[in-house]
């Protein structure tokens, strides 16, 4: 493996020195710089509230407060970054969670249906509402900075009639269960020494996902040698999966510690791993960030652009109906006002994230990473007691350096800026 | 003693890879017509483009005089102040506003930064009066004919005092008449005293008007002839516009044709954004296994949109016409169909329409064939790794690796990397459109090797180039295409740059009627703008 690369060294300095125009082939070093700077960013940010909260911040409730007081952003900033990377935005989502906690809300509520059956209807409420708004984007070809701005009037329309302008609750348990619960303690406790006892199961969890995490990482390993690929040298994977898995364990540790895995977290966890797999690994993944990088080019290479910008907006719909449940839930109960400037979260959680503006470029975890920023920055601030204006302050000149760097990384690779 | 209004001396200027001009010099005299004559490519624009400030001092070496004071332009602001004016072959007016709101479009008549609407109108119709354009200045630009659009911007010209007008192909989009009376107005204007350089492929006009005649070839400044002294005829400039040495410039071949794999038969598409004008009427061609077949054609003759509504309809609206493949009528409306039967488009722009820039070379790859690389939906990284690194060996793009983005390869290595793209998806007939524009002369021999290969392997490719030395070099049968139709169809063994110029500009005027009435050049540039309108879905 060092062999190969060694050999793609030479060819590049081969290269390098047969075509003098060329300037020196460093561009994946500044790309990575580009792609992991939010994750670097991430630590400094968790670090810097940790010393300024005297260690409060990762208190094992406060770390599951963060977590379920943000999950419906998160799910949120899943489906944007998605809308983002093909090139288009929704401005409607905080109204569309509104109205889909309202039709919960007069379903299991007002008519009593079976809190799972009425969950399934909201879904397929919010797939009709992105279907609506993905017709008039994709089809129609009305810019869906336009179209989500109507949705976002119609769709908080609809929530106060849907609602009669007035809040619907409370929610069945399981709802709520759903949005503030906690994983049962199915195995009893552990003693963990000085740090007391925790949650077995959660543990248990927890050592599961990280030797999963090792496996398929370590198969990809070998399977990318066996193509031909080059891969991290051996200490540099060991180190990578040893630090994930020690992140994961401490995050679990606290959590055990108070009161087992939240829900939501569980769902988030299995979202953002659906989702990654969708955008890296399936042909419709490959559509997006085609469509995204140069419609012209996509349309001409037979990727039926219409049809992907379509599916996206109705998936765009289907998880702020799951954010719609998770946060009337939360609330225990649907109000007119629920869901207010939301999509202005998720936006920039996906541009904090390393979404480009132009489209084309971004991650799920991206997204999760940035909404996470926003959310210790939140969390950690009104913990040290800052009043409100200088949290949107900061929030505001974070998203604004996220997206200087992501342009300036980018004019300073020479990559294009225009399409 | 000889007056020169404007003397360039020594013009060199390199873009990366490519010398688009070389030690070029260009004398106009004071209250002449000149005319500047070239292949595409040739360097006709950038030499305008050197002398209009829009490649700026600096970017470029040799000297610039305009009236005997040399000249160092920032931007077309500095060379517009001195009276040099350009007009370029796709018009710059914005459609919405008015005649008289674009003929001030920066320089507007105000006092005290409000606009005074009578004098605007007012100037503007009396300029109208003077390039005979009989139109209310209010009238918005979007009602006019192209031609009448082509008086606009001379107006507008005129309304900035300008002393050398420089008119980039104006006659290319326009029909006899509208052209005979363009041609007047600048022979008028000479005789008011202001000087004119003219770019055009329209040999016939360029003798009736101009009274002296410059020739590039490859960036260089091969002649200047007077056609006042006799004996300069459109053979005598086609001869000095293709020169005569045919290196060694391509890989030999042995072509083995076989049967016949695509025809074409009356192909007719209309242009989306005027659903009754025809930009490619009629059209037959066939096209064999083995065989590289060229496609000539001067700009805006419609080659380009012949090929992209073929290759399942992503240019045009209205397109009519069968396609056979292997004898078998077949129907091609998506991209995603002519896929599927084997066809493939590698587009003349590689950066707006052939690559993701943004993104590395395995994806770009793998885009147009990617059905080849899953199942069920899923994609298999590995093997589209290992597919990406074959083409990156087997046609040497010069990447560390596939994992290179392709936005900071050179134009060459683009060029193999939307050649890759477009071989994996095995297909039975390859358009390639413009293959090697842009690309260093290394480079070009690389991609005709690939090309040789293809052929040998069965395929049958349709070669669109600009380059008649590339075309002769190349290709087994060339077809001509002028003003839509296909004007002629040529044996390598019969063929010559002079024969092939004849048939590429021979019917601009004799075909009656649909053959005057050229492409627009606002739609032949970029017909792909409009896909995402027509055929995105």
């Amino acid at each position: 493996m060092s062999d190969t690369a060694t050999s793609a060294n030479t060819a590049a300095a081969k290269s390098a020195a047969a075509g003098p125009r060329r300037p020196a082939p460093s561009p994946r070093l500044s790309f990575n710089l580009r792609q992991s700077g939010i994750y670097v960013a991430f630590a400094l940010i968790v670090v810097l509230f940790s010393v300024l909260t005297g260690g409060d911040l990762l208190q094992p409730q406060n770390i599951s407060n963060i977590i379920v007081q943000n999950s419906y952003i998160l799910i949120l900033a899943i489906g944007m970054i998605l809308i983002i990377i093909s090139g288009h935005i929704d401005l409607s989502v905080g109204s569309v969670v509104g109205v889909t906690g309202a039709i919960a809300a007069v379903l299991m509520v007002n008519h009593d249906i079976p809190w799972a059956l009425a969950l399934v209807l909201t879904l397929v409420a919010g797939a009709a509402i992105g279907a609506w708004q993905g017709y008039w984007t994709a089809y129609f070809g009305i810019p869906s900075f336009i179209v989500t701005l109507a949705g976002m009037l119609l769709f908080r329309a609809l929530t106060l009639t849907v609602l009669g302008n007035q809040g619907i609750g409370p929610f069945p348990d399981s709802v709520r269960t759903l949005s503030n619960g906690f994983t049962g303690g199915y195995l009893g406790n552990v003693a963990l020494g000085p740090l007391g006892g925790a949650d077995l199961f959660s543990l248990l969890a927890a050592a599961a996902s990280i030797a999963a995490l090792a496996v398929t990482q370590w198969r990809t390993r070998q399977a990318r040698r066996g193509y031909g690929q080059t891969v991290d040298p051996l200490p540099v994977f060991i180190g990578k999966i040893v630090a994930a898995g020690a992140l994961i364990m401490a995050v679990t540790v606290q959590l055990a510690r108070f009161h087992n895995l939240p829900w939501v977290l569980v769902l988030l966890a299995a979202l953002v791993l659906g989702y990654s797999l969708l955008t890296g690994r399936t042909v419709f993944g490959r559509h997006i960030y085609a469509v995204g990088g140069n419609l012209q080019s996509a349309v001409l290479s037979g990727v039926k652009a219409k049809s992907v910008v379509f599916w996206l907006f109705v998936n765009m719909g289907v998880l702020s109906a799951l954010a719609g449940v998770i946060f009337a839930g939360r609330l225990n109960q649907a109000g007119p006002t629920a869901g207010n400037a939301f999509e202005l979260d998720a936006i920039a959680a996906a541009f904090i994230g390393g979404a480009a503006v132009q489209g084309g470029v971004g991650k799920v975890v991206g997204a999760i990473t940035g909404g996470l920023i926003m959310a210790v920055i939140n969390n950690g601030m009104s913990l040290i007691g800052a009043p409100s204006e200088r949290v949107m302050l900061v929030k505001g000149l974070v998203l604004l350096a996220a997206v200087a760097f992501d342009i300036w990384t980018k004019r300073r690779s020479g990559a294009p800026l225009l399409r | 003693m000889v007056d020169d209004i404007l003397t360039m001396s020594g013009i060199t200027k390199t873009f990366p890879g490519v010398k688009a001009l070389e030690d070029v010099s260009l004398s106009v005299r004071r209250g002449e017509i000149h005319a500047i004559c070239g292949e595409n490519g040739a360097g006709k624009s950038t030499l305008m483009k050197v002398l209009s400030g829009v490649y700026p001092h600096g970017s470029y070496e040799g000297e610039i005089r305009f009236d005997g004071e040399p000249c160092r332009f920032a931007g077309i602001r500095d060379s517009e102040a001195r009276g040099i004016v350009i007009i370029h072959q796709e018009l710059a007016l914005c459609p919405q506003l008015s005649i008289a709101e674009n003929i001030f479009l920066g320089n507007e008549q105000a006092k005290r930064g409000v606009v005074d609407w009578n004098r605007t109108n007012h100037e503007a119709g009396r300029l109208l009066e003077r390039v005979g354009l009989p139109a209310n200045p209010v009238t918005p630009i979007a009602d006019l004919g192209v031609g009448k659009q082509q008086l606009v911007e001379i107006a507008k010209a005129l309304s900035k005092r300008v002393r050398l007008l420089i008119l980039d192909e104006p006659t290319a989009a326009l029909n006899d008449e509208d052209s005979a009376h363009l041609l007047d107005l600048i022979r008028g204007l000479r005789d008011e005293g202001i000087t004119s350089v003219i770019i055009s492929h329209k040999l016939n006009e360029v003798l009736a008007v101009a009274d002296t005649i410059s020739i590039l070839r490859d960036g260089r400044m091969i002649e200047t002839l007077d056609p006042s002294t006799g004996g300069v005829t459109e053979e005598r400039i086609i001869s000095g516009m293709v020169g005569r040495d045919l290196e060694h410039r391509y890989p030999p071949r042995e072509p083995e044709i076989g049967s016949e794999v695509l025809r074409i038969e009356d192909w007719t598409v209309h242009s989306p954004s005027q659903p009754d004008r025809p930009v490619v009427s009629g059209a037959n061609l066939r096209l064999r296994r083995g065989e590289i077949v060229g496609l000539a054609g001067l700009m805006g003759a419609g080659r380009t949109e012949l090929a992209m509504s073929v290759f399942g309809r992503s240019y045009g609206t209205g397109a009519s016409g069968r396609l056979y493949k292997d004898g078998k009528a077949i129907e091609a409306r998506s991209v995603g169909a002519a896929i599927r039967h084997g066809l493939a488009y590698a587009t003349e722009d590689r950066k707006r329409y052939g690559l993701n820039l943004i993104q590395n070379i395995k994806l770009n790859v793998a885009s147009a064939g990617l059905s080849r690389l899953a199942r069920l939906g899923w994609v298999h990284d590995h093997r589209e790794y290992q597919v990406a690194e074959e083409y990156r060996t087997s046609m040497n793009i010069k990447a560390p690796d596939v994992l290179a983005v392709t936005g900071k390869l050179s134009g060459g290595n683009q060029q193999k990397v939307v050649l890759a793209k477009w071989i994996f998806t095995d297909p039975d007939v390859l358009i390639l459109d413009e293959p090697t524009r842009g690309i260093d002369v290394g480079a070009k021999y690389e991609i005709y090797s690939i090309i040789n290969r293809l052929a040998a392997e069965g395929k049958a490719i349709l070669l669109i180039s600009s380059e008649l030395p590339e075309l002769l070099g190349m290709c087994d049968r060339i077809y001509t295409m002028a003003a839509g139709r296909i004007t002629g169809e040529v044996d390598r063994a019969d063929a010559t740059q002079e024969r092939l110029m004849h048939h590429m500009t021979m019917d601009l005027t004799t075909n009656g009627a649909n053959g005057a009435d050229t492409a627009n050049p606002s739609d032949t540039a970029n017909p792909v703008d409009t896909i995402t309108k027509e055929q995105a879905g």
